[in-house]
């Protein structure tokens, strides 16, 4: 007998598949949603809730009319269409009023200007945010703010020419004054220059430019601005104009100098420790009672400045964690490398320190572009309530609730999303680490 | 630094305006200056005042504002609409953002007194009621011991309903609310038994309802609301010229003067308070710094009392309003105006 012993076996058995609770779908499920029984009635509660929300919203969304002049025209269609006493959306509201939700009141044979202005902010944009566009762009960039300003509110193109002007000006001042009075001198300069020019002879060169070659196109008032664009003026602004003051706050907090550190901190913890809607109304009301009566200034431009202060503050602090993220050797380094304080913290610090703070800076940017809705409270139509009860306050849409209120809510969530995301393959693409 | 350049920016901008602002002028004088009349609004009031799909305003509110501006500035469109809430529309009058506030707002003792302005007259006198569904079958305020009410905070009404049900010896449960709004979609949804705000407001909401058979407004009106136009406190003159301009739409309509029909009144009637009115004879406008047809273009602006009254918010409208106490003192309402003389 060759075999004399039974218990080998000569050939493999085939493989079997894994038990079904162990692969799959249903290994998934067991491990994630029913891994307990607190789990598992936690899944299907979880599970019970998302279907009834299916079941009551799906034909709401379902029974939606497109068409329709008034609130009750629509409740007739979808009485019509599906029988007495069922309910369905009403979008024909936001068809109907969709150039005021985008415009506001700003005068539609001139609706271009804003669309040209938003279309022109992503080229100005480009440069920034994607590092293949050419840098030559960013001439465009330095001057898209004048540029969306003229084509906001119209008026003189000097106007926004010799605003900019300042900024030229500051920059020459500093170049003259360095070899002569050193890097404080040049920064006093850089200071005080700008605003000689902005408060003593801007208005008057304006005045001046305007009368040897008068170009201008149609104003348009502050107050004829609402809804989206609104909203965009007001956050993009504020976002472009936070991050720089932001990074300087920083800079002054962690500064050495006894004037600068104080008036940092004193700023930062003064802002942060107020509510958002107090800036607002000191911005609107209060500082009326210390102008002189009949003073004109903008009321956008003050919302504006109070967001920006408002936001710069929230952005010192997150560019602080940054900075305190940053191993001291990266500071030595820089200093021993020769590199002065300026060239030292452009060059070395600030790009590691604000790689590390993006998400929290992504943050407060999404925060603060939510936030513009608040100045509603100031009397500006913004667009989630200032439009919206507008809109409701008309006999013909009176009684609508939802309907515009998700409408602007997924514009806003589309907008926030986007930044969410480009600020994610912003973190991916400086990623050098090996963590 | 960057900081230092706005507030240096800010400061300055302050100083030129304030060299440049004329000093000790009077709000007739500043309007005329302007060229506009600012108007203080509500954001949204149904009937009232609200913008409609290309922006212009409209409303019963809207419709003074237009008087006022064709009275003084002799054009009913240089009206400059600034939306108020109901928390800043004081101060934005009293701060000099507006010349003018008229906003459904209530003529109260301490408004007028402590908050240093004027309520110049009543365009529209309401009063707080409550409205609740049919199957409650509740019939009269008096039933509504232990209800839970739906109540806008930070208003007149809150007061008034506190006091209203302690006069009667009755407890109820507030469910606060923000807007209007809110308030029907928690009325809708059953988060309250009742639904409490000036009757007009009532009227409003409860036609934009899918099923307004299906609620009542109880007969009950548990305060006295007066909404009037109101300016800033000092300005004699400025006042004077508001409180006409509402006299005058109110008076056009006794007298049966019409958008109509003015200019023919103008040139024949033969009516003195008429004449006296719309300027054919005497000069009444250059008593308070106006023309002599200061009367004439503000009725034609949008008609007299009456006038607006139907096209805004009357029984003709979805909203439905009856004249009520906002009739004649001739036909049993509260209207009357000092003679023109």
């Amino acid at each position: 007998m060759t075999n004399s012993a039974f218990y080998v076996r000569k050939e493999m058995l085939p493989q079997s598949p894994p038990p079904a609770r162990e692969a799959g779908a249903i290994k998934w499920a067991r491990e994630n949603l029913f891994s307990s029984p607190l789990n598992a009635i936690l899944t299907l509660a979880g599970v019970f809730s998302v279907l009834w929300l299916f079941w009551e919203f799906t034909p709401w969304f379902w029974r939606s009319v497109w068409h329709a002049n008034t609130l009750a025209e629509c409740r007739d269609i979808i009485t019509a269409a599906y029988g007495e006493g069922v309910t369905g959306a009403c979008w024909a509201v936001i068809k109907e009023r969709w150039p005021q939700y985008l415009f506001g009141f700003y005068p539609s044979d001139l609706y271009w200007r804003p669309v040209l202005a938003f279309i022109l902010m992503f080229v100005a944009l480009a440069p920034i945010l994607f590092t293949s566009v050419p840098r030559k762009m960013l001439w465009f960039t330095m001057s898209y703010p004048a540029l969306a300003f003229w084509l906001l509110w119209g008026g003189s193109i000097w106007i926004p020419v010799v605003a900019m002007a300042g900024f030229a000006i500051g920059y020459l001042a500093a170049k003259v004054a360095l070899p002569v009075g050193g890097a404080i001198g040049a920064t006093i300069l850089a200071i005080v220059a700008p605003v000689v020019w902005w408060v003593v002879l801007a208005g008057a060169v304006a005045d001046l430019l305007d009368q040897i070659l008068p170009i201008a196109i149609e104003g348009v008032r502050s107050r004829e601005f609402g809804g989206f664009i609104l909203a965009f003026t007001i956050g993009v602004t504020g976002i472009v104009a936070s991050l720089p003051l932001g990074i300087l706050l920083a800079l002054g907090r962690q500064s050495d100098m006894f004037l600068v550190h104080k008036f940092a901190v004193g700023f930062i913890e003064f802002i942060r420790g107020v509510p958002l809607i107090t800036l607002l109304f000191t911005a609107s009301l209060l500082l009326n009672y210390f102008l002189p009566p009949g003073t004109d200034f903008d009321i956008i431009l003050r919302v504006i400045i109070m967001v920006t202060l408002f936001a710069a503050a929230y952005i010192a602090e997150v560019i602080r964690g940054g900075l305190a993220a940053l191993p001291k050797g990266q500071y030595e380094a820089a200093d021993s490398l020769g590199l002065d304080y300026w060239k030292a913290t452009r060059l070395i610090i600030m790009p590691q320190a604000l790689k590390i703070s993006i998400p929290g800076i992504v943050s407060t940017f999404i925060g603060l572009f939510k936030d513009t809705t608040l100045v509603v409270f100031v009397g500006l139509l913004d667009p989630l309530k200032g439009i919206t009860d507008a809109v409701r306050a008309t006999t013909d849409w009176k009684g609508i609730y939802w309907e515009p209120y998700i409408f602007v809510g997924s514009i806003f969530f589309l907008i926030c999303f986007g930044m969410s995301r480009y600020s994610m393959y912003l973190e991916r693409k400086l990623k050098t680490d090996h963590r | 630094m960057k900081k230092s350049v706005l507030f240096g920016a800010l400061a300055a901008t302050t100083m030129l305006a304030g060299a440049a602002a004329a000093q000790g002028t009077t709000t007739l004088d500043t309007v005329k200056a302007r060229g506009e009349l600012n108007c203080g609004v509500n954001t949204g009031l149904v009937g009232f005042a609200a913008p409609d799909a290309n922006g212009n305003w409209q409303g019963f509110d809207v419709a003074l504002c237009k008087a006022v501006a064709a009275a003084v500035l002799g054009d009913a469109s240089k009206v400059v609409y600034v939306p108020t809430t109901s928390a800043d529309r004081f101060e934005t009058l009293t701060s000099g953002k507006i010349d003018l506030l008229v906003r459904n707002s209530t003529w109260t003792f301490s408004r007028d007194n402590d908050l240093k302005m004027d309520f110049v007259g009543v365009n529209y006198y309401d009063g707080q009621g409550f409205m609740v569904r049919k199957d409650l079958g509740v019939s009269s305020a008096k039933e509504l011991n232990g209800a839970t009410i739906c109540i806008q905070t930070g208003t007149t009404t809150e007061l008034n309903l506190a006091d209203y049900f302690k006069a009667n010896n009755m407890t109820y449960t507030a469910v606060t609310i923000e807007t209007n709004a809110e308030g029907e979609q928690q009325y809708i949804a059953g988060a309250c038994d009742a639904y409490t705000t000036d009757a007009s407001g009532l009227a409003a909401t409860r036609a934009a309802f899918a099923d307004p058979e299906n609620h009542i407004i109880l007969p009950e009106i548990i305060s006295k609301e007066p909404l009037g136009p109101a300016v800033r406190h000092g300005d004699n003159q400025w006042g004077d010229i508001v409180r006409w301009t509402l006299n005058a739409l109110i008076a056009a309509e006794e007298y049966g003067i019409t958008s109509a029909n003015i200019d023919e009144l103008a040139a024949s009637s033969q009516n003195p308070e008429v004449k006296r009115l719309l300027g054919s004879s005497d000069d009444l406008g250059a008593m308070m710094g106006l023309d002599k047809e200061w009367a004439k273009r503000a009725i034609k602006a949008s008609g007299n009392y009456g006038e607006i009254f139907e096209a805004t918010i009357g029984s003709a409208t979805p909203i439905g309003l009856a004249r009520g106490l906002n009739a004649q003192w001739t036909q049993g309402g509260l209207l009357y105006t000092p003679p023109f003389r």
